[in-house]
């Protein structure tokens, strides 16, 4: 085990830091369509599987280009969310390909230049991307090694590349620039590749600095927001009060009238605004906003009652475990958990940028998923999806399926009004806030058995909404469903096992003899909901490990030592193992303070993350602070160790907000919390006082993902230190002071 | 047309004079750094200095302005020579989304303007009206304190230099 100490590794003198624009070319109003070849190319139906998304999307020169000056272009279908994707994608390139990443121009998700790689989701891009480029890599370099051999009359053995240029043994070279005729990189890749010795890494498995935050902190394009196109318009829409309300009419003649006003577009119950400035589309909107006469035909359900209204639903139950026989009823412990809805929060509102010219249109969009976007927008404005380009710029974190699809069919929409006008529409907070799909509501209910301190017996149950309502289709966004001829909304998909959706982690990790594990999927959705950040993982795992240590309790054991004596993973155990090392679990808490422990494997196929944190709990208020967090991660091959610890170390300070904050206010009517008073996050002197994340590297394992890793185990973590603080098992989230107050018996 | 004055240059802005300063800003200057977040001074990503101090631009029309300076993230350093904070930034990879960074790094710098010796209680005081939802803060506060030592270090040695002059 190489762990890896969580201070300075970044090497502080030696920042290289990358010039390269973020959005080279990015500024140019440029639309061109290329048909993607790869398709058309299937991998043999006999030979053992690619490497990552290379089974998808097979051909060499989809991943990497080579042009006749030496310049390398390397391609991915994923996108930047702010989580260094970037950064590690050039690193795992630049390493196999013998050049720095300076030398490398990365494209990223773009329906007309990239590979299609669906979503960039699940803690996926490094599995799929990362492993497709690195051995695509590997492939090109050993073409360009042998063709390099052949030209210097050597062999490959006595070939080295280097910054561009093949050098043999004997002083002759080669620049790459001229082995790449002929279409020699168009060809398929194969399903093993001679990959960089570990030993050998010179970037992989370093703190490289990330190349987009040199453009953040000095005020550069960055972001799809900062998008300033030659005769670029600003647009606003005006959404409904609520769900399911219709316009019923709307006087625009005093709105059209307003300074820059360029435009009013209705379309059904889809209202938009265009004009010249930003500031007036805004004024405009508020206008237009005043001018609509709506109809209110839904009513959500009383919030009090909400997990028992949303179980009373008709449900689709799947068992996804079966295993032995259960023990009797009488002779078990039983606990039910709740998570309510709680919302992305991207701190800067949706927003996209759309050019109709020549019967097509372009857009520049933050969502996750550009081809998938390419098909519901094309839908949505009735061209061919070879008529409709989409390309990433980064946006706001989104940390799952925001507002970001939407705000780009609203951007389509608006662009076809005002044809060779390149439109930038942004939602306003109130709008992110009350019509981007939440995270669902969930319950899961846990019973089970001990005899002589083991789990013999565990039934667990879970009930939920999808956690996918993706687009999909033009009816997955709400400019779809708002226009006079409406598309079909999608019926709600359930993600089989073995990622799962809302039974994601419900299968529990541990070794247990008799086990059940049944999935309520439940198709109604009274409040719109999608992917959220590790999806239902949060709420298992929270569950699962919550009861853990009810268990441990039961059994009077150590909460550790408890989950080691259940856990047969040997990585598993080495990351419990670490975390409580670290945090110095042995030697307990500081007095008036609460200790607490997690651990979970991340949809049971992805990184392990353990996590140890303390907790103070004001006994007059109620208020739990979280004051030290320990964390250790287990992602397998580690490329950039930084990037994993700010990944794990932000998904576990987001997660503490949620459980300690958040729940999305409603009454039967109307969302109530419609900005951040409403629904207020975790602020800096709520903070912890240190967070550890130690990165246990695994080279020349698989890469795992990382970035929803932590959240479980954090939220769980911190319901056991409240417990051990205060005596107080607290079974609902948010852990807000009312609850905490109550729960201790204020 | 209001005459406004921003990172040292006098501008004649043509926008209605009610207009917030985040869109003149952004439309009217071409200046990226002050981000739109909330609209309401909830987020703190529209954070500039207006004389030194931290404000809201989102809520801040231009014609209240008055003949007072304006400092955005842009004056501070550019990618070729990083201000003291910028740089800390960059050294501790202070972001992950990075959207609300440059609201924290002007609401950092006008307590640097201040002071460079704070408690870490004064510190997480002085940031609280700026969210970061990526969960950065730790990076953030530790590049504020390296920004600060950074400044406070260029200050003694200045200082010594002209003692020993």
């Amino acid at each position: 085990m190489n762990a890896i100490n969580n201070t300075n590794l970044l090497s502080r003198d030696t920042l290289a830091l990358s010039r390269r624009e973020v959005l080279a070319g990015g500024g140019a109003v440029i639309v061109s369509f290329s048909l993607s070849p790869v398709h058309a190319q299937a991998p043999q139906p006999q030979s053992p599987p690619l490497p990552g998304s290379l089974k998808e999307t097979p051909l060499l020169d989809s991943w990497i280009r080579i042009d006749a000056d030496g310049s390398i272009t390397v391609f991915t279908g994923k996108a930047e969310l702010g989580q260094g994707i970037k950064t590690a994608l050039l690193q795992v390139a630049a390493e196999e390909l013998g050049a720095g990443i300076e030398r490398i121009t990365l494209v990223t998700a773009d329906t007309a230049r990239t590979p299609n790689e669906g979503y960039t989701s699940g803690s996926h891009s490094m599995p799929d991307s990362a492993t497709a480029i690195r051995n695509a890599a590997a492939q090109v370099r050993d073409i360009l090694l042998a063709r390099a051999a052949e030209r210097l009359s050597t062999e490959i053995d006595h070939v080295k590349l280097r910054d561009g240029t093949v050098r043999a043994d004997d002083g002759k070279s080669i620049g790459v620039g001229e082995l790449v005729g002929d279409d020699v990189l168009h060809v398929q890749a194969q399903p093993t590749s001679k990959l960089t010795d570990p030993a050998n890494y010179t970037l992989i498995g370093k703190p490289v600095a990330r190349v987009d935050i040199p453009a953040k902190v000095t005020g550069g394009v960055a972001y799809v927001h900062d998008l300033r196109l030659t005769d670029m318009v600003h647009a606003r829409v005006v959404r409904p009060p609520g769900y399911g309300a219709n316009l019923l009419e709307v006087d625009v003649g005093k709105v059209e009238a307003l300074p820059g006003v360029l435009k009013v577009v209705r379309d059904g119950s889809f209202l938009g605004i265009v004009a010249e400035r930003e500031y007036q589309a805004i004024t405009a909107m508020r206008a237009l906003a005043q001018a609509a006469r709506w109809s209110e035909t839904s009513a959500l359900p009383d919030p009090a009652s909400i997990y028992t209204y949303l179980q009373g639903l008709p449900a689709r139950d799947v068992t996804i475990l079966d295993r032995g026989t259960l023990a009797d009823a009488s002779n078990v412990l039983t606990a039910t958990y709740h998570r309510p809805y709680q919302m992305h929060g991207a701190i800067g509102p949706a927003c996209a940028v759309a050019l109709f010219a020549d019967d097509a249109l372009t857009v520049w969009s933050h969502a996750q998923g550009m081809f998938p976007l390419r098909r519901a927008v094309a839908e949505l404005v009735g061209l061919a999806p070879e008529k409709v380009r989409c390309i990433h710029i980064e946006g706001s974190g989104c940390y799952g399926h925001n507002g970001a699809d939407d705000a780009a069919g609203d951007a389509a929409l608006l662009a076809r009004a005002i044809p060779g006008r390149p439109v930038r529409v942004q939602w306003m907070r109130e709008q992110e806030h009350t019509w981007e799909p939440f995270g669902p509501a969930m319950a899961a209910r846990i019973s089970a058995a001990l005899d002589r301190g083991k789990i013999t017996s565990w039934q667990y149950d879970v009930w939920s909404n999808s956690h996918s309502t993706r687009p999909g289709t033009a009816g997955s966004l709400l400019a779809g469903l708002a226009v006079a001829k409406p598309f079909p909304e999608p019926p709600p998909a359930l993600i089989p096992q073995p990622e799962g959706g809302g039974d994601r982690n419900a299968i529990p990790i541990y070794t247990i003899p008799n086990a059940r594990v049944v999935n309520h999927f439940i198709p109604g959705m009274p409040l719109r909901v999608s992917a959220m950040r590790a999806l239902g993982a949060y709420a298992n795992v929270f569950a699962i490990e919550s009861f853990m240590d009810e268990l441990a309790k039961a059994a009077g054991a150590d909460p550790v030592e408890f989950r080691l004596r259940h856990l047969d993973d040997a990585r598993a155990r080495d990351a419990v193992t670490l975390a409580a090392e670290k945090f110095g679990w042995q030697s307990g808490t500081t007095p008036g303070r609460g200790r607490g422990f997690a651990f979970a494997r991340y949809k049971n196929l992805a990184a392990y993350c353990a996590v140890a944190v303390e907790v103070s709990v004001e006994h007059e208020t109620g208020e739990v602070r979280l004051r030290r967090a320990v964390a250790a991660v287990d992602s397998g091959e580690a490329v950039n160790p930084d990037g994993i610890r700010n990944q794990v170390e932000g998904g576990l300070i987001q997660a503490a907000s949620w459980t300690l904050y958040e729940q999305v206010g409603f009454n039967t009517q109307r969302l109530t919390s419609r900005d951040w008073s409403g629904y207020p996050i975790m602020r800096f002197p709520a903070v912890p006082e240190s967070v550890e994340v130690h990165v246990i590297n695994r080279p020349a394992q698989p890469f795992l993902g990382t970035g929803e890793a932590s959240a479980g185990p954090a939220a769980a973590a911190i319901a056991n230190a409240i417990a051990d603080a205060t005596g107080a098992r607290i079974r609902d989230l948010p852990f807000r002071r009312q609850r905490v107050k109550a729960a201790i018996g204020v | 047309m209001t005459t406004i004055n921003i990172n040292g240059q006098s501008h004649e802005v043509g926008a209605d004079p009610e207009t917030p300063l985040l869109y003149v800003l952004r439309d009217e200057l071409a200046l990226n750094g002050a981000k739109f977040g909330c609209g309401l001074g909830q987020c703190g990503a529209c954070t500039v200095l207006v004389d030194g101090e931290a404000v809201y631009s989102c809520l801040l029309p231009i014609a209240a302005l008055g003949d007072r300076n304006v400092t955005t993230i842009e004056a501070l350093g550019t990618l070729a020579a990083p201000g003291p904070l910028q740089h800390a930034f960059m050294q501790e990879q202070a972001a992950q989304c990075g959207y609300c960074i440059a609201g924290m790094i002007m609401r950092a710098q006008a307590l640097l303007q201040k002071t460079r010796s704070f408690t870490d209680e004064e510190l997480r005081a002085h940031m609280q009206p700026n969210l970061c939802r990526c969960g950065t803060h730790m990076r953030i506060l530790r590049a504020v304190r390296r920004a600060a030592e950074t400044m406070r270090a260029a200050e003694l040695s200045t200082k010594h230099r002209e003692a020993t002059r």
